[in-house]
């Protein structure tokens, strides 16, 4: 799994049946300082994300599968959870103060 | 899953047994804003999707599922056909493909 934030939103009208009515979310993989790591990625979301969220997301096929529960979907980015906050030295962030990405946008 | 944007068709006709039928696109990952990021790679097609069309990839094992049959060598393959996308609700799609004469 990876911490990121959710920076936008995708929609797609011709997909494979594995992600028919789940909604997929732009997330940015960051480093302690927020910057980004690495390429953004497509998400499913399984617990309610929205843009301006950092969450927690999971990056593996099998469980992936499990969460979402089917059993052959080709499916493996999963937004797993919504974090409230993270104690790290020069990374701590608290979800009342948000990303700041919101702002950004304003 | 990746942002992508088809830049190729890939064409070969002798190819490992169970991969008949399978469609192979060249793709190039994007970025958050539609900018290509990374070297391109070829991707099977679980959608119909050609040259210039923005498109979701899903990579590793997952990629092979989507195939006829799941045992296959393929490490990667275009899961989605992208109508719309937004970065901070602004939204974005990839640069045109350059003109070929």
């Amino acid at each position: 799994m990876f911490l990121a934030d959710v920076v936008g939103t995708v929609v797609t009208p011709v997909q494979i049946p594995d992600l028919a009515g789940r909604a997929q979310l732009l997330v940015r993989p960051i480093l302690p300082s927020g910057k980004p790591a690495g390429r953004v990625r497509v998400a499913i979301d399984s617990v309610g994300a929205g843009v301006g969220d950092r969450v927690v997301v999971l990056d593996e096929g099998g469980a992936g599968r499990q969460v979402l529960g089917l059993p052959k979907g080709a499916v493996k980015c999963v937004i797993v959870g919504v974090v409230d906050s993270v104690d790290a030295p020069g990374g701590s962030y608290d979800h009342s103060q948000g990303t700041g990405l919101v702002e950004e946008r304003r | 899953m990746h942002l992508g944007r088809v830049i190729g068709r890939v064409v070969a006709t002798r190819r490992y047994e169970g991969l008949e039928g399978v469609t192979l696109q060249w793709v190039e990952p994007l970025g958050e804003d539609g900018r290509p990021e990374g070297a391109p790679l070829v991707a099977t097609t679980a959608v119909s999707v050609g040259p210039g069309d923005f498109v979701t990839w899903v990579d590793g094992r997952e990629a092979a599922m989507t195939c006829p049959r799941a045992f296959v060598p393929v490490d990667a393959a275009v899961v989605g056909f992208v109508s719309q996308a937004a970065r901070l609700g602004r939204e974005f799609e990839p640069p045109p493909l350059p003109e070929v004469r």
